[in-house]
């Protein structure tokens, strides 16, 4: 048999173990959502995949000792893997065939990209951030400009937090009013950001899918609370009736974003969905986000189709952390520093569990974040003579 | 059977396939109430197969050595100093974090140089030891100093190792390509067990030689080259020395790309294509972001510090850096020890009221969420403080405060379901409760449904010693 009609016959194996496996742990997850984390960690065996390796025979006893380098070779560890992960149109983001940057692999399909936060009102900011968009902070449309214009934004992220009921309750037609002066100002793709209020952001989404018609714009985010409450349906109806792109928002829980994608599969296509699993700021529960990235990602190359679709990270979220703002005393200084180098390493790692979009606001991180992604793309550029001697070098 | 078939993949690995090998006697003498128990914490990592005494004599000698075979790690386990200052690195399972929890956080190694003025060395040096940061009540610390030879001289080298071995225990790594130099750094250290840095394809020889002279581990450094790394990895194996460190280079900027994927490549290998000459720790070098670049100090300490974290999730057991600024060392020990902790671990902690201290019916009432990051924090800042209260853990889905004020997870009803199954309005007299500042516009909701008054807290749970300070008791109105 051949080596590829082998690898065919085992992934043909897996599906059904995989179904199997995730049949279990739904039910596990009824009888006690506590032990569902650490079932889940069995969920997707990449090494299940793995075609029998070749046998590497563990060296002899050393009668005499080598006086020349034994050469060896150097085989790199290729897998092939049933699934893949879907496009997204907005500048194109997903199709991944591999793990993230496996460049010995398969290279990702389209390099990832950075969305910057924009709000629609002055809200609360850390200084390291507000320094550099003071001047726009009451002109949501000028803060979009800047965005793009200045600091090299992709995409632009309006939350439209001031539609919250309980802060100052903007009506879904004036939120709207907003998002078409940030269309006339900017010429990237928008996502459109709620308050979190399940029944105010469908308000708010079936409103903007109106008067955004055909711009594709992103809805974040579309919420299982928002199934809970009956108003889902309209919601992703009104963004496929003009063509919009749904965020699907879950809490660090892959079955609940299985869930929510198959309510959603009812009404929008496939490409028209983004997952959001979550990002927790780096300290503050950045592992859990950084494994549950992995897990999805290898569980969508596996084959399951419920969870091939791009993801997005709120990496913002890494100025939750008390360390990314907090004066802390002169040993931890300059603040300057400490909270950009807070969301530039959130935002590194998820790109290294394979996070597709990232929601971003410093400057400084998002320049560092463009600038690795343009490095991670292209291999073969390494100048190992640069680091020969490095124990030698003076600094 | 084969071998494949004997070493099943830790994942695999069942309770029964290590109680088969055990006496079987349920003789207890490990502590544990049987056999089956024993191996079951085998198993899950636990406790190690040296605690069952019988499975150490003569009879069970070959169960003993299969078990050792099926409990082997991926990745051999390094041993660098002696005693208790000694760090082991590697003894990783498994590739991904999600399928076992991974095994001995990444030492980070601070790097001094032999033509260092003396006071600035024994300073840099003091520094590392002192270097400390209170994370949700855990101290985290920075582990080793690895000594450089920029004078390529082995009496300056060998008098500087004796400066830095005397002033601290830490474990070390003498990095020198020029065997005589090694050697003089060695002679001087030897009983420490330093790690040698490295081997390279001109050099093998005589730092195979010392390394078995000396029984320390060894580096392989093959830069972007892991055919010679494989090469050089069997030479030395055959040469005889066991203990090796594999070292793929680490260059950042255009050559990132490549490093990441010669550490994943590594690791692949050694995990699940069983290539047992890649079957060693890695070290990762993000000190290199300094070498060859003309640019302002902080630019280079910003790209070390995130190729650190890069590296980290990409493999690296242990890391050599340059700067020792606390913002850049900050984010490389909390993710360090973010990733090396349990994935089993739960992101929700229990509900209820949780005492501190010894609080009488005056004390403060403190509320927060059931996220478990959340909650520690919160802990560690009221224990940190030594205060004495209350506080209301809100079962939020283990969302945190200001995610679940925005998405109704925190909310007036779930508080006031809070309080009254809490139980503590038969504990304190008062009807204050502080709220934290991220759910200050819950206030008006939880005051009408509770008949709580509601004072706002801080944003951040470490000013509630200020806040207490200040408006504890209220004033009554």
């Amino acid at each position: 048999m051949s080596e590829k009609k082998k690898e065919d016959k085992a992934s043909i194996k897996i599906s059904p173990k995989l179904l199997e496996l995730l049949r279990k742990f739904q039910e596990v997850e009824l009888e006690d959502v506590d032990i569902e984390i650490g079932d889940l960690e069995f969920w997707v065996q990449p090494a299940v995949a793995v075609p029998p390796p070749p046998k590497v025979v563990a060296p002899p006893p050393p009668k005499v000792k080598p006086t020349t380098i034994l050469e060896e070779a150097f085989i790199p560890p290729i897998e092939e893997y049933p699934g893949s992960v879907l496009e997204v149109k907005l500048v194109v983001i997903g199709g991944a065939t591999s793990p993230a940057f496996y460049m010995f692999e398969n290279p990702p399909s389209h390099p990832p990209t950075v969305t910057l936060d924009v709000f629609d009102m002055k809200v609360p900011l850390p200084k390291a951030i507000r320094m550099h968009v003071e001047d726009v902070m009451e002109d949501t449309a000028a803060w979009a400009k800047l965005a793009v214009d200045k600091f090299g934004a992709e995409m632009v992220t309006v939350h439209l937090v001031s539609t919250d009921p309980l802060i100052k309750d903007t009506s879904p037609v004036d939120a709207s009013k907003t998002i078409e002066e940030v269309l006339q100002a900017v010429d990237v793709p928008l996502i459109v950001g709620g308050c979190g209020d399940p029944k105010k952001d469908a308000a708010v989404f079936k409103k903007v899918s109106e008067v955004a018609q055909g711009e594709r714009v992103v809805l974040s985010s579309l919420t299982l609370d928002m199934a809970e409450a009956g108003i889902l349906d309209d919601v992703a109806n009104a963004a496929k009736d003009n063509g919009h792109v749904v965020l699907a928002f879950t809490a660090l829980e892959l079955n609940q974003a299985k869930e929510l994608n198959r309510r959603l599969y009812e009404f929008l296509p496939k490409d028209s969905v983004v997952m959001d699993l979550t990002t927790a700021a780096l300290g503050y529960g950045l592992e859990y986000s950084f494994t549950i990235h992995e897990r999805a990602r290898i569980a969508a190359l596996m084959g399951d189709q419920e969870l091939q679709h791009p993801v997005l990270s709120g990496t913002t979220n890494s100025w939750a952390a008390r360390e990314a703002w907090l004066k802390m005393g002169p040993k931890w200084e300059p603040r300057v520093l400490r909270g950009p180098i807070w969301e530039t390493v959130t935002a590194l790692v998820l790109l290294l569990a394979g996070v597709d979009l990232f929601m971003m606001m410093h400057p400084a991180a998002v320049k560092t974040m463009k600038e690795v992604v343009r490095q991670l793309m292209s291999t073969g550029k390494a100048k190992s003579e640069k680091i020969a001697d490095w124990v030698t070098v003076k600094i | 059977m084969t071998e494949r078939e004997i070493k099943k993949s830790i994942k695999e690995l069942s309770p029964i396939d290590v109680y088969m090998l055990l006496p079987k006697t349920n003789c207890k003498d490990c502590g544990e109430a049987n056999c089956m128990a024993f191996a079951t914490k085998v198993v899950n990592r636990e406790i190690s197969i040296e605690q069952c005494p019988p499975i150490l004599e003569k009879e069970y000698e070959e169960a003993y050595k299969k078990l050792q075979e099926i409990l082997a790690p991926a990745i051999k386990e390094i041993t660098i100093g002696t005693g208790n200052h000694a760090v082991k690195i590697g003894g990783k399972l498994v590739m991904y974090r999600h399928e076992f929890t991974y095994h001995n956080p990444t030492p980070i190694a601070i790097e001094v140089t032999d033509e260092m003025p003396e006071e600035k060395l024994l300073e840099k040096v003091k520094t590392v030891e002192n270097f400390s940061y209170n994370y949700i009540g855990r101290e985290v610390n920075l582990d080793m100093i690895a000594v450089r030879s920029t004078s390529n001289d082995p009496t300056t080298f060998k008098s500087v190792m004796e400066k830095v071995a005397g002033a601290t225990m830490l474990p070390l790594v003498l990095c020198t390509f020029n065997p005589n130099v090694m050697e003089a750094g060695l002679v001087t250290v030897r009983d420490r067990r330093p790690l040698i840095y490295a081997a390279t394809k001109d050099n093998w020889k005589d730092m195979a030689e010392l390394s078995l002279m000396y029984d320390c581990p060894l580096t392989v450094f093959a830069p972007n080259n892991l055919k010679l790394l494989r090469s050089l990895a069997k030479t030395l194996i055959e040469y005889g020395v066991e203990n090796l460190v594999l070292d793929p280079g680490t260059l950042t900027d255009e050559g990132l790309s490549d490093t990441i994927n010669n550490f994943t490549m590594v690791r692949r290998n050694a995990c699940n294509k069983e290539d047992k000459l890649l079957a060693f720790p890695l070290i990762g070098t993000p000190i290199t972001a300094w070498i060859g670049e003309k640019a302002p100090e902080e630019m280079l300490a910003w790209k070390e510090a995130y190729v650190a974290s890069m590296l980290m999730s990409r493999y690296a057991d242990l890391l050599i850096m340059h700067s020792l600024d606390g913002w850049v060392q900050l984010p490389t020990v909390i993710w360090r020890f973010n990733i090396y902790t349990d994935p089993r671990k739960p992101v929700a902690v229990e509900s209820g009221l949780r005492v501190f201290g010894e609080p009488d019916e005056n004390s403060p009432l403190l509320l927060t969420t059931n996220y478990a990051l959340t909650y520690f924090t919160v802990e560690a800042d009221i224990k940190s403080a030594k205060l004495n209260c209350y506080l209301l853990v809100v079962d939020t889905e283990g969302i945190s405060v200001e995610s679940a004020v925005a998405g109704r997870y925190l909310t007036a009803e779930k508080t006031a379901d809070t309080i009254k199954k809490s139980g503590i309005e038969q504990k304190v007299k008062h009807k204050h409760l502080i709220i934290p500042g991220m759910a200050a516009r819950l206030s008006g909701e939880i005051e009408d449904l509770t008949g709580w008054r509601v004072l706002v807290g801080p944003r951040d749970s470490s000013g509630i010693p200020k806040l207490l300070n200040e408006k504890w008791p209220p004033k009554e109105e």
